[in-house]
Protein backbone atom coordinates (compact mmCIF):
# COMPACT_ATOMS: atom_id res chain seq x y z
CA UNK A 1 0.00 0.00 0.00
CA UNK A 2 1.25 3.24 -0.86
CA UNK A 3 1.17 6.86 1.01
CA UNK A 4 -1.96 7.51 2.07
CA UNK A 5 -3.14 11.10 0.72
CA UNK A 6 -5.22 13.59 2.94
CA UNK A 7 -5.72 15.86 -0.22
CA UNK A 8 -9.33 15.88 -1.33
CA UNK A 9 -9.88 13.91 -4.57
CA UNK A 10 -9.62 15.36 -7.63
CA UNK A 11 -13.39 16.54 -9.01
CA UNK A 12 -13.78 15.83 -12.48
CA UNK A 13 -14.22 19.12 -14.27
CA UNK A 14 -15.67 18.54 -17.63
CA UNK A 15 -13.44 18.59 -20.38
CA UNK A 16 -14.35 21.68 -22.21
CA UNK A 17 -10.75 23.08 -23.83
CA UNK A 18 -11.75 26.36 -22.32
CA UNK A 19 -11.16 28.04 -18.98
CA UNK A 20 -14.36 28.11 -16.68
CA UNK A 21 -13.71 32.00 -16.98
CA UNK A 22 -14.52 32.24 -20.73
CA UNK A 23 -18.48 31.49 -19.79
CA UNK A 24 -20.26 35.16 -19.93
CA UNK A 25 -21.14 36.17 -16.23
CA UNK A 26 -24.37 37.69 -16.62
CA UNK A 27 -23.63 40.30 -14.21
CA UNK A 28 -20.44 41.49 -16.20
CA UNK A 29 -21.30 44.81 -18.35
CA UNK A 30 -21.04 44.65 -22.06
CA UNK A 31 -20.14 47.32 -24.10
CA UNK A 32 -20.11 48.92 -27.56
CA UNK A 33 -17.20 50.11 -29.34
CA UNK A 34 -16.78 52.35 -32.18
CA UNK A 35 -13.70 51.45 -34.82
CA UNK A 36 -12.14 53.93 -36.65
CA UNK A 37 -12.28 53.80 -40.64
CA UNK A 38 -11.07 56.33 -43.01
CA UNK A 39 -14.29 57.13 -44.68
CA UNK A 40 -16.60 58.16 -41.70
CA UNK A 41 -16.51 61.82 -41.45
CA UNK A 42 -15.44 63.30 -38.35
CA UNK A 43 -18.42 65.59 -37.58
CA UNK A 44 -20.94 62.83 -38.71
CA UNK A 45 -19.37 60.64 -35.74
CA UNK A 46 -19.75 63.06 -33.41
CA UNK A 47 -23.48 63.61 -34.98
CA UNK A 48 -24.31 60.08 -34.60
CA UNK A 49 -23.35 60.19 -30.76
CA UNK A 50 -25.72 63.21 -29.93
CA UNK A 51 -28.19 61.99 -31.95
CA UNK A 52 -28.17 57.98 -31.43
CA UNK A 53 -27.25 58.58 -27.63
CA UNK A 54 -28.52 61.80 -26.87
CA UNK A 55 -25.16 62.64 -25.59
CA UNK A 56 -23.74 66.42 -24.99
CA UNK A 57 -21.62 67.68 -28.08
CA UNK A 58 -18.39 67.85 -26.00
CA UNK A 59 -18.90 64.21 -24.78
CA UNK A 60 -19.96 62.91 -28.46
CA UNK A 61 -16.68 65.14 -30.05
CA UNK A 62 -13.96 63.42 -27.29
CA UNK A 63 -15.43 59.78 -28.45
CA UNK A 64 -15.24 61.08 -31.54
CA UNK A 65 -11.73 62.16 -31.03
CA UNK A 66 -10.76 58.82 -28.98
CA UNK A 67 -12.29 56.84 -31.98
CA UNK A 68 -9.98 58.84 -34.09
CA UNK A 69 -6.56 59.06 -32.26
CA UNK A 70 -6.98 55.69 -30.38
CA UNK A 71 -8.43 53.52 -33.04
CA UNK A 72 -11.92 52.64 -31.00
CA UNK A 73 -13.81 54.28 -28.17
CA UNK A 74 -16.50 52.47 -25.99
CA UNK A 75 -19.50 54.31 -26.54
CA UNK A 76 -22.04 52.86 -24.15
CA UNK A 77 -22.28 49.84 -21.52
CA UNK A 78 -25.07 47.46 -20.32
CA UNK A 79 -26.77 44.54 -21.24
CA UNK A 80 -25.65 42.18 -23.87
CA UNK A 81 -29.22 42.37 -25.42
CA UNK A 82 -29.19 46.45 -25.14
CA UNK A 83 -25.42 46.30 -26.63
CA UNK A 84 -26.54 44.10 -29.52
CA UNK A 85 -29.55 46.99 -29.97
CA UNK A 86 -27.05 50.01 -29.91
CA UNK A 87 -24.64 48.08 -32.55
CA UNK A 88 -27.21 46.91 -34.74
CA UNK A 89 -28.13 50.72 -34.39
CA UNK A 90 -24.38 51.84 -35.09
CA UNK A 91 -24.52 49.65 -38.50
CA UNK A 92 -27.38 51.80 -39.45
CA UNK A 93 -25.95 54.83 -39.57
CA UNK A 94 -22.80 53.14 -41.06
CA UNK A 95 -20.23 53.19 -38.42
CA UNK A 96 -18.02 50.27 -37.76
CA UNK A 97 -19.54 49.06 -34.31
CA UNK A 98 -19.01 46.09 -32.53
CA UNK A 99 -20.50 44.25 -28.48
CA UNK A 100 -17.94 42.36 -26.26
CA UNK A 101 -18.34 42.03 -22.25
CA UNK A 102 -15.78 44.61 -20.56
CA UNK A 103 -13.48 41.85 -18.73
CA UNK B 1 -25.84 77.55 -52.44
CA UNK B 2 -24.96 75.31 -54.72
CA UNK B 3 -23.18 72.23 -54.19
CA UNK B 4 -23.58 72.82 -50.28
CA UNK B 5 -26.30 72.29 -47.86
CA UNK B 6 -27.93 75.03 -45.59
CA UNK B 7 -30.60 74.82 -42.71
CA UNK B 8 -34.09 75.66 -43.31
CA UNK B 9 -36.15 77.12 -40.94
CA UNK B 10 -37.72 75.26 -39.01
CA UNK B 11 -35.92 72.38 -39.60
CA UNK B 12 -34.82 70.45 -42.32
CA UNK B 13 -32.17 71.83 -44.84
CA UNK B 14 -32.13 72.63 -48.80
CA UNK B 15 -29.27 72.14 -51.88
CA UNK B 16 -29.40 73.85 -55.21
CA UNK B 17 -28.22 71.10 -58.08
CA UNK B 18 -27.80 71.28 -61.59
CA UNK B 19 -28.60 68.90 -64.13
CA UNK B 20 -25.76 67.11 -64.28
CA UNK B 21 -25.67 66.62 -60.47
CA UNK B 22 -28.96 65.47 -60.26
CA UNK B 23 -28.05 62.55 -62.79
CA UNK B 24 -25.02 61.51 -61.19
CA UNK B 25 -26.61 61.31 -57.43
CA UNK B 26 -29.77 59.70 -58.98
CA UNK B 27 -27.31 56.87 -60.54
CA UNK B 28 -25.52 56.42 -57.55
CA UNK B 29 -28.35 55.73 -55.31
CA UNK B 30 -29.46 53.23 -58.03
CA UNK B 31 -26.87 51.60 -57.70
CA UNK B 32 -26.41 51.05 -54.05
CA UNK B 33 -29.93 49.81 -54.84
CA UNK B 34 -28.39 47.54 -56.87
CA UNK B 35 -25.92 46.47 -54.60
CA UNK B 36 -27.67 46.07 -51.55
CA UNK B 37 -30.48 44.06 -52.98
CA UNK B 38 -34.14 43.25 -53.85
CA UNK B 39 -35.58 43.13 -50.09
CA UNK B 40 -37.58 40.09 -48.52
CA UNK B 41 -40.82 41.87 -49.68
CA UNK B 42 -40.17 40.98 -53.28
CA UNK B 43 -39.06 37.41 -52.47
CA UNK B 44 -41.18 34.28 -52.59
CA UNK B 45 -42.80 34.87 -49.33
CA UNK B 46 -44.13 38.35 -49.45
CA UNK B 47 -47.70 37.38 -49.49
CA UNK B 48 -47.21 35.64 -46.68
CA UNK B 49 -46.43 37.95 -43.41
CA UNK B 50 -45.87 35.43 -40.93
CA UNK B 51 -43.16 33.98 -43.13
CA UNK B 52 -41.97 37.27 -43.62
CA UNK B 53 -41.75 37.65 -40.19
CA UNK B 54 -39.71 34.66 -39.32
CA UNK B 55 -37.06 34.56 -42.08
CA UNK B 56 -33.97 34.49 -41.12
CA UNK B 57 -31.32 36.55 -42.72
CA UNK B 58 -27.80 34.95 -43.79
CA UNK B 59 -25.15 34.15 -41.48
CA UNK B 60 -21.98 34.75 -43.26
CA UNK B 61 -20.45 38.24 -43.91
CA UNK B 62 -20.66 39.14 -47.58
CA UNK B 63 -18.12 38.31 -50.16
CA UNK B 64 -17.95 41.75 -51.56
CA UNK B 65 -15.86 44.11 -49.39
CA UNK B 66 -18.52 47.04 -50.01
CA UNK B 67 -21.39 45.27 -48.86
CA UNK B 68 -19.23 43.55 -45.75
CA UNK B 69 -18.41 46.86 -44.71
CA UNK B 70 -22.32 48.39 -45.05
CA UNK B 71 -23.02 45.16 -43.29
CA UNK B 72 -20.18 44.68 -40.51
CA UNK B 73 -19.86 41.47 -38.20
CA UNK B 74 -21.29 42.49 -34.52
CA UNK B 75 -18.58 40.57 -32.39
CA UNK B 76 -14.79 40.59 -33.02
CA UNK B 77 -11.98 42.67 -33.59
CA UNK B 78 -11.56 44.13 -36.94
CA UNK B 79 -8.24 43.04 -38.11
CA UNK B 80 -8.07 39.95 -35.80
CA UNK B 81 -9.32 36.71 -36.52
CA UNK B 82 -12.40 35.99 -34.89
CA UNK B 83 -12.48 33.00 -31.94
CA UNK B 84 -14.96 29.92 -32.15
CA UNK B 85 -17.44 32.18 -30.12
CA UNK B 86 -17.20 35.56 -31.70
CA UNK B 87 -17.96 33.82 -35.04
CA UNK B 88 -20.96 32.20 -33.40
CA UNK B 89 -22.15 34.76 -32.03
CA UNK B 90 -21.58 37.08 -35.12
CA UNK B 91 -23.46 34.59 -37.38
CA UNK B 92 -26.37 34.39 -34.98
CA UNK B 93 -26.87 38.49 -34.61
CA UNK B 94 -26.36 38.45 -38.17
CA UNK B 95 -29.30 36.18 -39.12
CA UNK B 96 -31.69 38.08 -36.82
CA UNK B 97 -30.43 41.70 -38.30
CA UNK B 98 -29.28 41.83 -41.30
CA UNK B 99 -32.53 42.06 -43.25
CA UNK B 100 -33.66 44.55 -41.35
CA UNK B 101 -30.43 46.41 -41.91
CA UNK B 102 -30.79 46.29 -45.65
CA UNK B 103 -34.33 47.06 -45.60
CA UNK B 104 -33.20 50.17 -43.49
CA UNK B 105 -30.60 50.98 -46.49
CA UNK B 106 -32.93 50.17 -49.38
CA UNK B 107 -35.45 52.59 -48.31
CA UNK B 108 -32.38 55.82 -47.36
CA UNK B 109 -31.41 55.21 -51.61
CA UNK B 110 -34.65 54.92 -52.33
CA UNK B 111 -35.81 57.82 -50.89
CA UNK B 112 -32.75 59.71 -52.24
CA UNK B 113 -34.40 58.70 -55.76
CA UNK B 114 -37.79 59.21 -55.28
CA UNK B 115 -36.68 63.06 -53.67
CA UNK B 116 -34.80 63.63 -56.97
CA UNK B 117 -37.55 62.59 -59.01
CA UNK B 118 -39.67 65.18 -57.82
CA UNK B 119 -37.22 68.00 -58.79
CA UNK B 120 -38.53 70.72 -61.53
CA UNK B 121 -35.21 71.60 -63.09
CA UNK B 122 -35.65 75.63 -63.64
CA UNK B 123 -34.96 77.48 -67.18
CA UNK B 124 -31.02 77.92 -65.61
CA UNK B 125 -30.87 73.64 -65.10
CA UNK B 126 -30.52 74.23 -61.33
CA UNK B 127 -33.38 72.96 -59.49
CA UNK B 128 -33.67 73.52 -55.29
CA UNK B 129 -34.09 70.25 -53.41
CA UNK B 130 -35.81 71.21 -50.06
CA UNK B 131 -35.89 68.21 -46.99
CA UNK B 132 -37.65 68.03 -44.07
CA UNK B 133 -36.28 66.16 -41.28
CA UNK B 134 -36.40 62.67 -42.10
CA UNK B 135 -35.83 63.34 -45.63
CA UNK B 136 -32.51 64.97 -44.12
CA UNK B 137 -31.91 61.55 -42.56
CA UNK B 138 -32.64 59.51 -45.46
CA UNK B 139 -30.30 61.62 -47.24
CA UNK B 140 -27.41 61.61 -44.67
CA UNK B 141 -27.52 57.55 -44.40
CA UNK B 142 -27.55 57.26 -48.08
CA UNK B 143 -24.82 59.72 -48.49
CA UNK B 144 -22.70 57.57 -46.11
CA UNK B 145 -23.56 54.49 -47.52
CA UNK B 146 -22.29 55.49 -50.92
CA UNK B 147 -19.16 57.14 -49.56
CA UNK B 148 -18.51 54.12 -47.38
CA UNK B 149 -19.32 51.77 -50.43
CA UNK B 150 -16.75 54.02 -53.16
CA UNK B 151 -14.13 54.17 -49.97
CA UNK B 152 -14.20 49.94 -50.30
CA UNK B 153 -14.31 50.54 -54.28
CA UNK B 154 -11.03 52.97 -54.21
CA UNK B 155 -9.21 50.83 -51.34
CA UNK B 156 -9.37 53.65 -48.87
CA UNK B 157 -7.62 52.38 -46.02
CA UNK B 158 -5.78 55.32 -44.43
CA UNK B 159 -7.18 58.76 -43.62
CA UNK B 160 -4.43 60.50 -45.83
CA UNK B 161 -5.50 58.59 -49.02
CA UNK B 162 -8.30 61.00 -49.16
CA UNK B 163 -5.31 64.29 -49.79
CA UNK B 164 -3.64 61.70 -52.04
CA UNK B 165 -6.77 61.65 -54.26
CA UNK B 166 -6.85 65.25 -54.47
CA UNK B 167 -3.75 64.80 -56.28
CA UNK B 168 -5.03 61.97 -58.85
CA UNK B 169 -3.72 63.01 -62.30
CA UNK B 170 -6.36 63.64 -64.87
CA UNK B 171 -5.88 60.60 -66.71
CA UNK B 172 -5.89 58.27 -63.43
CA UNK B 173 -8.40 56.03 -64.04
CA UNK B 174 -9.78 55.98 -60.68
CA UNK B 175 -10.56 60.02 -61.40
CA UNK B 176 -14.21 59.92 -61.87
CA UNK B 177 -14.87 57.78 -58.63
CA UNK B 178 -12.31 59.79 -56.81
CA UNK B 179 -14.15 62.98 -57.83
CA UNK B 180 -17.49 61.79 -56.69
CA UNK B 181 -15.89 60.36 -53.61
CA UNK B 182 -15.16 64.05 -52.66
CA UNK B 183 -18.02 65.72 -53.82
CA UNK B 184 -20.43 63.50 -51.86
CA UNK B 185 -18.01 64.23 -48.89
CA UNK B 186 -18.20 67.94 -49.14
CA UNK B 187 -22.28 67.17 -49.84
CA UNK B 188 -22.28 64.91 -46.58
CA UNK B 189 -20.62 67.32 -44.27
CA UNK B 190 -22.87 70.48 -45.36
CA UNK B 191 -25.71 68.28 -44.65
CA UNK B 192 -24.31 67.15 -41.13
CA UNK B 193 -23.55 71.10 -40.40
CA UNK B 194 -26.83 72.19 -41.77
CA UNK B 195 -28.36 69.81 -39.05
CA UNK B 196 -26.54 70.94 -36.07
CA UNK B 197 -26.25 74.26 -36.80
Amino acid sequence: MGSVSVAPVEIERPETGESPYAVAEPDVPWVTLVHNDPVNLMSYVTYVFQTYFGYPKDKAHRLMLDVHHKGRATVSSGSREEMERDVQAMHGYGLWATLSQDR
Amino acid sequence: MAGHFEPLAGGGAAVALDEVEISILRSLAVQLLELIGPGEADGPDAADPLARLFAEGPSEPPADPALARLFPDAYGTPGAEQDRQERAHAAEFRRYTENDLRARKREDALGVVRSLDGLTVAGDGVAVLRLDPEGCRQWLGALNDLRLTIGARLEITDEDDGEAFYRLPDEDPRKPMVMAYLWLGGLQETLVEALTA
